[in-house]
């Protein structure tokens, strides 16, 4: 019997693959793919640039040519699905030529001057000249420019280096639903628009940077705080802090050509010490105290009524997208500080008085795998300690970039440990950095302080991976608590929306705007894809099963905190310091 | 109220500016002046079109028609026509006299005219639907309301009719993959964004017989279970615009449209939408798209519209000319539309005339007919008795045709023969006087103002191009110049996106191999035979 | 609001626009086209505002918004001149046409002229060829245009 139904099976699937002639080559591929994917599969990775993996397919760039039998074009497997019997040219004469004539057309209108781009050595286009093998561009002519757009806390933008591919219009579309870029004009003309031709700072444009990853060029970029960052390091009057965000240490090995997953945290706090900043401390003891004051919070609510779901406010993109298209949830947004903003304001009060320094005369910078944390920082309400609590944040890449100029290389560095007593943390502030993480961490705290029970088991297995949308009910002492965990604010928009229809009724939601949490952050190393992603998610949940303390209310460091300095959790000084509040925003 | 006379004065764009409404107006008030209001009505229609000069008057029942007809000649035409019963010999346009004939009208000079898409242009006030149906309009609705689904479809396939667009797909299978799909919410779709130069036959017929267009619209909607369509109209045709708006308005009153049609239980709704300057819009999955409300960007196919079009749901998009062949085609069967054209390419075009031949205008005529007897026998020649250079025909984007093809039959498939294309139809004809540089850079401008810019072969390849011919009209060309315009040309045909980008480069890759020395020469010796281009004239030393 | 003064009453008429194309599915261009109408351009808030409206991105309208060219998104003249210079009107002399208009309101194409009245445009086939070289002011179309009858014309809008 199970013979006869494998049989079937493989009938079942016989029927749903098809045969194709590859370079003359004979292959067998699902009927579903498209020829790219049918050439990938065969072991060929056919040249795109408008091609993105988890994007709508676009076939603007007319790069992955290849020639079909009996078609009167050449055709771009990108949006081409294959047929029973095609038989494919990936690499004649008339391919090679026509590809590498529209990327001499590309080529022609976008500036030569590769040494001066942020994207140098990470440019699609760069590379697929040198593969190419161009040597000089043909076509030349006159090139569209448009001034540099600084407008925006967090993302740069230099048209002059857009190939119009379209990858940050889908990204922003399709995995954020922003919607804040669109192409404008037409033909030569076309370029790339935040709403209304306003400057990109006066948009919807949640700051999140994903549209930083799937640039294939060096169009779109970081707003850089690298030279202020310099300026205060090398001010002598100055003391300068810096913060690593929760995500930074399974990352910042990758620029140091360490393979991607790598948990590189002594090597970091040792290259960031040597790098000039007087103390090293971790965002982590912050997302520790987090989880402390974001915990009571929903205990409270839970216990004594009060507005539920509860929702995460870690993700200063998230903050923005609600303030724009979620206003009505505000009251279900928790009024807690991301972890940078409860360090910022902690060391321009708690740790100032401590080394006897004033606040003025801090420097408190951040390495963020974030942009939205640039524009975070900035916001108004930031200034708990009467003074901006976060002066600078940098990305991972700027960081990076930092220790290379310096000549300090990371991959060689000695283990240190971060400074005291802002650097000690537990393994529910490490998994803070991969999506599922604060609710994970959370329901750590939440369970045993409702409880006054030991957790019998630690991971909470349903929050985690990279699902769009993962649901858990947790039994706290016969109590059902009902979880849910979006990431990628697309996803985001499909959880609030039953929310806001009354469709699901959760207790507890975690909504962090990039796609797989910070540690897909718009500011990590490039490339960062759902490959890469998933490698640093396993970096988390490594790191958390490596470390002796995993409960956020079991760090000691947090406990005399609250004893030296906070008083209680949710109390009057904590709100001062570490709460905030939101405002409404436009909706376009 | 009955009549002793009708008078029929042409209003169309074309007309219009030509003196249309002040004729209209010094006809109304003459006929006041000479008491025979009450006697004879005036009314306005459409273009005749088959070469018959503009504004004209037709007298019905008398057949007389003027043409052209200038304010001056009014009171004359009054006094010794309409009072006296004495037509003006003088003014009556030349082979303009016919027999009233059972079917067809022929008052065009030129036997070959067969109309079956302007079966009604110039004969009816195309702002009545009484006129229509009097000519037999929404009949063919009737009888194919009485068919099945499935019938209606095969007479369309049967009689082999081919979209008039210019890309010549055969129409029943469009329909019958519409039917076919799943889904029980379906569009059907008139595409009237004309906008390849030198084509304006939807126009007229729109102007002319909008009717037409909505029956053929709901025959397509019964056939592939649509209840609502769209036709989309280029914003530079106002008149075409308010005409149908007229049309639907009177429709929907009458009951040929709107819910339980002729007593069926059959529903269709018709509605406007406004282009707003976008040749791309054409293309119809752009089309769409600008439907949506969005840019007007061609789409990824497959899927094709008939799987996934308006809204995503299946849709037929048929042009114009294509819609007004199917009411003929229902009444009078798939046989007596094959019996018309060529076998291969039954039924009629309009081919419109324009450039430098002595009669603009347009005809309809049966498929397969040379381009020697439109341009000499339809057009008069060319103007100044010059030699014809080049036909562009279909537009920019179709085939380009010297005087060595002057005899190929002109139907889809016997141009593509002759490496040329039918397209729309239009006819640019250019005379020998016109530099081919100029010539074929007018086309490539046509096309970097309107490429959407969706993908780079069009975008910057169309860029490219217009600055190389540039630099070559200002004596600045440079050795490689035309192996560079060889190549762009053949990358943009080759890996363009859509239709319009891999038919842009047309014109200039065929006159880069017809006319090459005059290429050369402009390149070589920086000289412009025809002085068009403003470039230092090279005196050429004369040999003795 | 840019050019247009009376910000209530503005979003009144914008709203009567709106208005009659509420059952409609994507009106979009529709609604624009009827804001050029009144307006002679898309002034951006009121693009904006039909973006709220419609609940569409404001960058998905800026982007149709730009991509037609019978839409304007800064103001022009009270008369738009469109000369077609598509290859019909070209071989019959539609760049005569061009510095004959260019010469008599005193602007190049893609110009306005100083005292706001005419806004000169080149622009693609009119589908008016039968009477080439020809040109559409606002709605209208002219054809069979020579120095002479460009001046009669220009002199209907004085």
């Amino acid at each position: 019997m199970a013979k006869v139904a494998g049989d079937i099976k493989s009938e079942q699937e016989q029927e749903n693959m098809v045969n194709l002639l590859l370079d003359e080559k004979e292959i067998q591929v699902p009927a579903s793919a498209t020829v790219l994917e049918a050439c990938k599969l065969a072991g060929i990775n056919i040249p795109t640039l408008c091609h993105m993996d988890g994007l709508t397919p676009y076939g603007g760039c007319r790069i992955c040519l290849v020639e079909i039998e009996g078609q009167p074009t050449l055709t771009a497997s990108c949006v081409t699905p294959v047929r029973e019997g095609m038989k494919i040219q990936t690499s004649s004469k008339k391919v090679r030529e026509a590809r590498k004539a529209n990327l001499e057309l590309l080529l022609s209108n976008h500036p030569l001057d590769c040494q001066l781009c942020d994207r140098n050595q990470s440019c699609e286009l760069q590379d697929l000249a040198y593969e190419f093998g161009v040597r000089k561009i043909r076509f030349q002519g006159e090139q569209q420019h448009h001034e540099v757009d600084l407008s925006s806390p967090s993302v740069k933008r230099d048209l002059d280096r857009c190939i119009l591919c379209g990858r940050c219009i889908r990204t922003c579309a399709e995995i954020q639903s922003v919607f804040a870029i669109d192409f404008a004009n037409r033909g030569f003309e076309s370029y790339i628009s935040p709403s209304l031709g306003l400057p990109l700072g006066e948009s919807v444009c949640i700051n999140c940077g994903q549209c930083i990853h799937a640039c294939p060029t060096g169009a779109l970029s970081e707003v850089e705080h690298v030279e202020q960052v310099w300026d205060a390091i090398n001010d002598p009057e100055k003391t300068v802090i810096l913060q690593t965000a929760p995500a930074i240490r399974v990352s910042i090995g990758e620029p140091f050509g360490m393979p991607q997953g790598t948990i590189s945290t002594g090597k970091m706090v040792a290259s960031f010490r040597r790098l000039g900043f007087d103390y090293v401390f971790d965002t982590n003891f912050s997302a520790d105290l987090t989880i402390i004051e974001e915990g009571t919070e929903f205990i409270t609510r839970l216990t004594q009524g009060g507005k539920l779901p509860l929702i995460t406010s870690c993700s200063p993109g998230w903050i923005k997208f609600m303030e724009h298209f979620y206003p009505e949830l505000m009251e279900n947004v928790s009024t807690c500080k991301s972890p940078q903003q409860m360090m910022g304001a902690l060391v321009k009060t708690y740790f100032a008085q401590k080394i006897g320094v004033e606040a003025k005369d801090i420097v408190m910078a951040s390495i963020m795998p974030c942009t939205a944390k640039k524009y975070e920082c900035q916001r108004d309400e930031m200034k708990a300690s009467g003074y901006q609590d976060v002066d600078y944040t940098l990305t991972t890449r700027e960081a990076a970039r930092m220790l290379r100029e310096k000549g300090i290389n990371l991959a060689e560095m000695p283990e240190e440990e971060f400074d005291d007593p802002l650097g000690i943390s537990t393994g529910a502030a490490a998994v803070f950095g991969a999506t599922g993480g604060v609710m994970e961490a959370a329901l750590r705290t939440v369970y045993e302080k409702v409880t006054g029970e030991t957790l019998p088991k630690l991971d909470f297995m349903d929050v985690r991976g990279i699902d769009g949308v993962k649901e858990a009910i947790v039994d706290v002492k016969g109590t059902p608590v009902r979880v849910a965990v979006s990431h990628g604010l697309g996803n985001a928009r499909t959880l609030l929306d039953k929310v806001r229809a009354g469709d699901v009724a959760y207790h507890f939601i975690e909504i962090m705007a990039c796609p797989g949490g910070c540690i897909g952050g718009g500011g990590q190393p490039i490339p960062t894809n759902l490959d890469v992603r998933m490698k640093r998610i396993e970096a988390i949940y490594n790191l958390d099963r490596s470390l002796p303390v995993r409960k956020s209310h079991d760090n000691p460091a947090i406990q005399k905190l609250y004893e030296d300095f906070l008083g209680e959790p949710n109390g009057e000084k904590a709100h001062h310091l570490l709460h905030t509040h939101y405002s409404c925003r436009d909706k376009m | 109220m009955l009549y002793r006379a009708h008078v029929l004065v042409e209003m169309t764009s074309n007309s219009i500016h030509l003196g249309a409404s002040q004729v209209k107006e010094r006809l109304e008030r003459e006929i006041a002046q000479a008491g025979l209001s009450s006697e004879i009505k005036v009314l306005e229609t459409g273009p005749l079109g088959g070469g018959v000069p503009s504004p004209f008057l037709m007298v019905y029942p008398d057949n007389v028609m003027y043409a052209p007809v200038h304010v001056s000649d009014i009171e004359e035409i009054v006094t010794e026509h309409l009072l006296k019963g004495r037509p003006v010999e003088r003014l009556i346009a030349a082979g303009a006299r016919p027999e009233r004939k059972e079917g067809y009208f022929q008052p065009s000079p030129l036997a070959k005219e067969k109309r079956v898409v302007l079966r009604n242009s110039g004969l009816i006030d195309p702002g009545s639907i009484e006129d229509y149906i009097a000519r037999d309009g929404y009949l063919a609705l009737g009888k194919a309301l009485s068919m099945t689904r499935q019938q209606v479809v095969d007479m369309i396939k049967d009689s082999g009719l081919l979209g008039r667009g210019g890309a010549g797909f055969p129409t029943g299978l469009k329909l019958e993959f519409t039917m076919k799909a799943a889904g029980d919410e379906k569009y059907v779709v008139c595409n009237a964004d004309e906008g390849e130069p030198g084509t304006f036959k939807d126009r007229l017929i729109l102007e002319g017989d909008p009717h037409s267009i909505l029956e053929a619209m709901a025959i397509c909607a019964y056939a592939v279970g649509a209840d609502e369509g769209y036709i989309y109209i280029r914003a530079e045709y106002p008149e075409s615009i308010r005409a149908v708006e007229k049309a639907i308005e009177s429709a929907t009153e009458s009951g040929l449209l709107g819910d339980g049609i002729l007593g069926s239980d059959f529903s269709f709704r018709a509605k406007i939408r406004q282009g707003a300057g976008a040749y791309i819009c054409g293309e119809e999955t752009s089309l769409l798209e600008s439907i949506e409300g969005k840019r007007g960007e061609p789409r990824v196919k497959p899927p094709y519209p008939p799987q996934a079009g308006l809204w995503g749901k299946p849709t037929a998009i048929n042009n114009v000319e294509t819609l007004a062949s199917i009411p003929p085609i229902i009444l009078h069967g798939a046989d007596w539309f094959k019996n018309i054209g060529t076998p291969t390419c039954p039924g009629t075009k309009v081919f419109t005339l324009t450039g430098n031949v002595n009669m603009l205008g347009l005809i309809e005529v049966p498929m397969g007919i040379t381009l020697r007897e439109l341009l000499y026998d339809v057009g008069g020649g060319i103007r100044g008795g010059r030699e014809m250079k080049v036909v562009q025909t279909g537009g920019p984007s179709g085939g380009t045709m010297t005087p060595d093809m002057l005899d190929v039959p002109m139907a889809f498939d016997t141009l593509t023969q002759f490496n040329s294309a039918l397209g729309s139809g239009a006819l640019i004809v250019i005379d020998d006087s016109h530099c081919i540089v100029d010539v074929v850079k007018n086309f490539c401008e046509f096309f970097l103002h309107e490429s959407c810019g969706k993908c780079t072969p069009c975008r910057i390849g169309n860029k490219r191009i217009v600055e190389i011919l540039d630099r070559i009209q200002r004596g600045k060309g440079q050795e490689n110049d035309l192996e560079l315009l060889r190549i762009l040309g053949e990358n943009m045909k080759e890996t363009s996106f859509c239709g319009l980008g891999q038919a842009a480069p047309n014109p200039l890759m065929k006159c880069l191999d017809y006319f090459r020395e005059e290429f050369e020469k402009h390149v070589t010796e920086h000289l412009c035979d025809c002085q068009v281009c403003e470039m230092k004239p090279k005196r050429k030393k004369l040999s003795v | 609001m840019e050019a247009v003064k009376g910000e209530n009453l503005v979003y009144n008429e914008v709203d009567e626009i709106l208005e009659k194309y509420q059952d409609e599915k994507t009106p979009l261009l529709a609604v624009l086209q009827d804001v050029s109408r009144k307006w002679g351009y898309l002034p951006r808030d009121v693009m904006g505002y039909v973006a709220k409206k419609l609940d569409l991105p404001s960058a998905q309208v800026w982007g149709a918004a730009t991509f037609y060219s019978f839409f304007e998104t800064e103001p022009v003249g009270q008369y738009m001149v469109r000369v077609c210079k598509s290859a019909p009107c070209h071989v019959l002399g539609a760049l005569n046409v061009v510095r004959a208009l260019e010469q008599e309101l005193g602007v190049k194409v893609g110009e306005t002229t100083r005292d706001g009245k005419f806004t000169l445009q080149a622009t693609s086939c009119l589908g008016v060829c039968g009477v080439a070289p020809a040109m559409m002011v606002n709605e209208i179309t002219y054809g069979n245009l020579t120095e002479e009858r460009i001046r009669e014309v220009l002199a209907l809008y004085e």
